[in-house]
């Protein structure tokens, strides 16, 4: 039996207010600087519409298109994590009290966000993420209590970017769960439309509030063939057999040198991957050195002083942490959570300033092998 | 002391372990056994190196003068070890000194007696060899891992 | 575990002594406050992150006896700017702590075999507690040997109880410096020496070592030829932490997140990275 309902365009605004009627803090793609971001908004009208973006290898670059669609982008250089796991946030105060002291911990009132326009690979990477922040012996506070809360409006991906090779990941283009509403945005002869998925009761009760009504069999065909059409385009591929095993092996490859003469190692790559989740903490105190703070921020195993350690540096060299954040990646984060880290959403390989290419990078170490 | 009570102390080092009957019987005929008490010197530095030692009891200290660092102990050797190599290579001259920390019995072998053997007898030279080369591998090893500092910050 | 909801948040503990062990190297014993009248409780090799006020966190073991319930403590090297500014406390002053993290040593598995303890210079703390278990419960194990190597005499850790400890029967306690002067009478050289003046029984051993990562790849050598299986092998690593608990990577090693599946691991889960460059 089909759930999929069919939600007219211009009734895509009515969900926005639906999600703020239920006190939820809207997150959606906007343009900001010349790129599109995620970032909180008031109504679907500050969609980029008709606006698309051009991705390849250290280049982005956005383009005006000549149709009304709201999600004809891929991905942004932002991704949702920056929400559930802030770059920068305060852990406790403390207050000093004679030889003794009190900590607080954060009493800041936790957002209830509704992203809307996740894309698949994103949602794979908020998966993923829910798995490094409960590792099964530790929670992550600031991301539980964040995430717990999020409703989540998928948008299926009905265009590949040129960096895309969700496929290879098997995260993509369609989202397969982990979402409360999934939409595939259809503009065809019929009009401009939605097929809207409900994926949880919770998406279930919204869409019930909205002007909706159930697909037909063919809207639903055309929504699918629009995303199997993505999934024959990927701008990339990985080929993922043996991957852990090549990575593993290939410790002392003299590949690594090639690849390190090249890394900047600006971390850029960590900090628009989805799924990076390295962080550090840092401490202050004011001036009368009476109230102390504790915050965290992200982090990126390309830093310097990442593996540093009093007396000395475990990962002093370029070539050490390139290695580390693709054997990571690739193939550790499998050993340690039971998936890779990568969701084919190739933002690493847009925002790298050299271009270096994650898929390239595997062809070249499998030649080496 | 007779020579067989010697050859059955000598037996119970490690460093013959293994040995043939015959090399047991050629290092026999240039062993004696020494004692040297606590706080006196065994050998001293640029002296004719022509003895090396096996180690039964007690603790020897190689000492070197490092100037207005003082006495600089780098080494200690003690039960079942070997003291001693520059015997066996020219210009047979020792480096170190050599004190006894705490009472030393050992049995102590020719060097310039053993050297015309291993000239005479390759076969028993190449099993001294050997068996040398592994204490300098040892103390070579040793050695990096003192100049390493690893413990240092 | 005795913590706050949070394990990112930390809980006040009291200095109740201060006792310097060498020039750069003290112990704080500590309260901690637990609240509800909980008790602190921890397994050997287990570490804590000791909060300076308004300084930072640094990961130090726990180097006291796990049956002693109301103050544990913490041998600390004064490296960097958090042990610096901890040296600098006095009895009665407040510290943070979240904790305690980590794996223990073998303690319990040990039971029945002869124990061997590689030591080198602070390396000895997280090791501490196990001698401290052993010497409570001492003939539900064989022999004992502790093996500790230090960089002079004068960085020696716990010299009147290593005097103690080698008073009780079939516990060898063997130690090097790597350098000596004139006035000590002990060994001097590195602490793999130590090896050619004991006879283990390596089927029926199990090993316990912590040090400089170099220095126990040397003892693995030793080890190995000994004939002690590789399961029976346990070395404590050090790597950077800043969460303790998993979350924050910085301290991965292969696959491995040290704070959490470490410090202490059984040699096959790390043997084959620890002979790898930068990992």
């Amino acid at each position: 039996m089909n759930n999929s309902l069919k939600l007219e365009s211009h009734h895509l605004n009515t969900l926005f207010n639906s999600l703020k009627r239920d006190n939820y803090t809207l997150i959606a793609p906007i343009i900001s600087n010349g790129s599109i971001i995620y970032e909180q908004v008031n109504s679907a009208e500050e969609l980029p519409r008709g606006w698309t973006d051009e991705q390849e290898a250290a280049t982005y670059r956005l383009k005006k298109q000549n149709d009304n669609a709201y999600f004809s982008y891929n991905v942004s250089p932002y991704s949702w994590k920056k929400f559930l796991f802030p770059p920068h946030i305060r852990l406790f105060t403390v207050e000093s009290k004679g030889k003794s002291f009190k900590i607080n911990s954060s009493d800041a009132p936790i957002p209830a966000y509704a992203f809307i326009g996740v894309r698949p690979c994103e949602l794979n990477a908020i998966k993923i993420q829910d798995k490094v922040f409960n590792n099964g012996q530790y929670t992550d506070t600031v991301y539980k209590t964040r995430r717990e809360k999020v409703f989540i409006v998928a948008v299926n991906c009905t265009q590949a970017g040129g960096t895309c090779f969700c496929v290879s990941m098997n995260t993509g283009p369609k989202a397969k769960g982990g979402f409360d509403i999934a939409l595939t945005e259809v503009i065809n002869e019929d009009g401009h439309f939605f097929i809207a998925d409900p994926g949880s009761e919770k998406g279930t009760k919204l869409m019930e509030d909205i002007p909706c009504s159930t697909a037909r069999q063919s809207e639903i065909e055309t929504a699918e063939r629009l995303v199997q059409t993505t999934a024959q385009n990927m701008g990339r591929s990985l080929d993922t057999n043996d991957i852990k095993k090549l990575l593993f092996a290939s410790l002392d490859s003299p590949y690594w040198n090639d690849v390190a003469s090249r890394c900047l190692t600006c971390a850029n790559c960590t900090l628009v991957c989805p799924t990076c989740f390295c962080s550090t903490v840092e401490d202050i105190t004011d001036i009368s050195g009476e109230h102390a703070e504790r915050w965290r921020r992200w982090d990126s195993c390309f830093t310097m002083d990442f593996a540093r350690v009093f007396g000395g540096n475990f990962r002093p060299s370029s070539k050490g942490r390139y290695r580390q954040w693709l054997t990571h990646k690739l193939a550790s984060w499998i050993d340690q959570f039971g998936t890779s880290g990568c969701v084919g959403c190739g933002r690493c390989i847009t925002w790298c300033p050299v271009g270096i290419d994650i898929t390239e990078e595997v062809k070249r170490l499998k030649n080496e092998y | 002391m007779a020579i067989k009570d010697l050859s059955e102390i000598l037996q119970t080092h490690p460093f013959v372990n293994d040995l043939t009957e015959q090399h047991l019987q050629t290092l026999i005929s240039c062993v004696t056994n020494v004692r040297f008490s606590e706080g006196t010197y065994i050998f001293h530095e640029g002296e004719e190196a022509d003895k090396f030692y096996l180690i039964r009891a007690g603790r020897v200290a190689l000492e070197i003068h490092a100037g207005k660092k003082g006495i600089i102990r780098v080494q200690t050797i003690g039960p079942g070890e070997v003291l001693g190599w520059s015997w066996l290579i020219s210009p047979y001259r020792w480096h170190y000194d050599a004190c006894v920390v705490e009472d030393v019995r050992a049995l102590t072998f020719d060097g310039k007696c053993l050297r015309t053997k291993c000239e005479t007898d390759h076969n028993f030279g190449y099993e001294m060899l050997k068996r040398f080369s592994q204490v300098l591998e040892q103390n070579l090893k040793a050695t990096r891992m003192q100049l390493l500092d690893i413990y240092g910050s | 575990m005795v913590h706050n909801i949070d394990p990112m948040i930390p809980i006040p503990a009291h200095i109740r002594r201060v006792n310097w062990e060498t020039e750069d190297t003290f112990t704080l014993l500590l309260e901690p406050e637990c609240g509800n009248n909980n008790k602190f409780q921890f397994l050997p090799g287990q570490f804590n992150m000791l909060y300076a006020f308004g300084i930072g966190e640094s990961a130090i073991s726990i180097s006291s006896d796990p049956f002693k319930k109301n103050t544990i403590s913490h041998t600390i090297h004064r490296l960097g700017i958090v042990t610096n500014s901890l040296s600098q406390l006095k009895h009665g002053d407040t510290i943070g702590l979240r904790g305690p993290f980590g794996s223990g040593w073998p303690v319990e598995n040990a039971k029945g075999m002869d124990v061997c303890i590689v030591a080198g210079g602070i390396g000895l703390a997280p090791l501490r507690p196990v001698i401290y278990s052993i010497l409570r419960s001492r003939k539900k194990y064989r022999k004992i040997f502790l093996l500790y190597g230090a960089r002079s005499p004068l960085d020696l850790l716990y010299r009147a109880e290593l005097e103690q400890w080698g008073k009780f029967p079939d516990i060898h306690v063997l130690i090097t410096a790597d350098h000596g002067d004139s006035s000590w009478k002990g060994n001097v050289g590195v602490v793999t020496k130590l090896f050619s003046y004991i006879k283990l029984d390596g089927f029926r051993t199990t090993a316990m070592i912590c040090g400089p990562e170099i220095m126990m790849k040397f003892t693995l050598q030793e080890l190995q030829q000994y004939g002690v299986p590789p399961n029976q092998i346990f070395i404590s690593m050090e790597r950077n932490m800043k969460c303790g608990i998993g979350l924050c990577g910085h301290c991965q090693c292969g696959p491995k997140f040290v704070c959490k599946d470490g410090p202490v691991f059984p040699l096959p889960q790390v043997s084959h990275l620890l002979d790898k460059k930068e990992i």
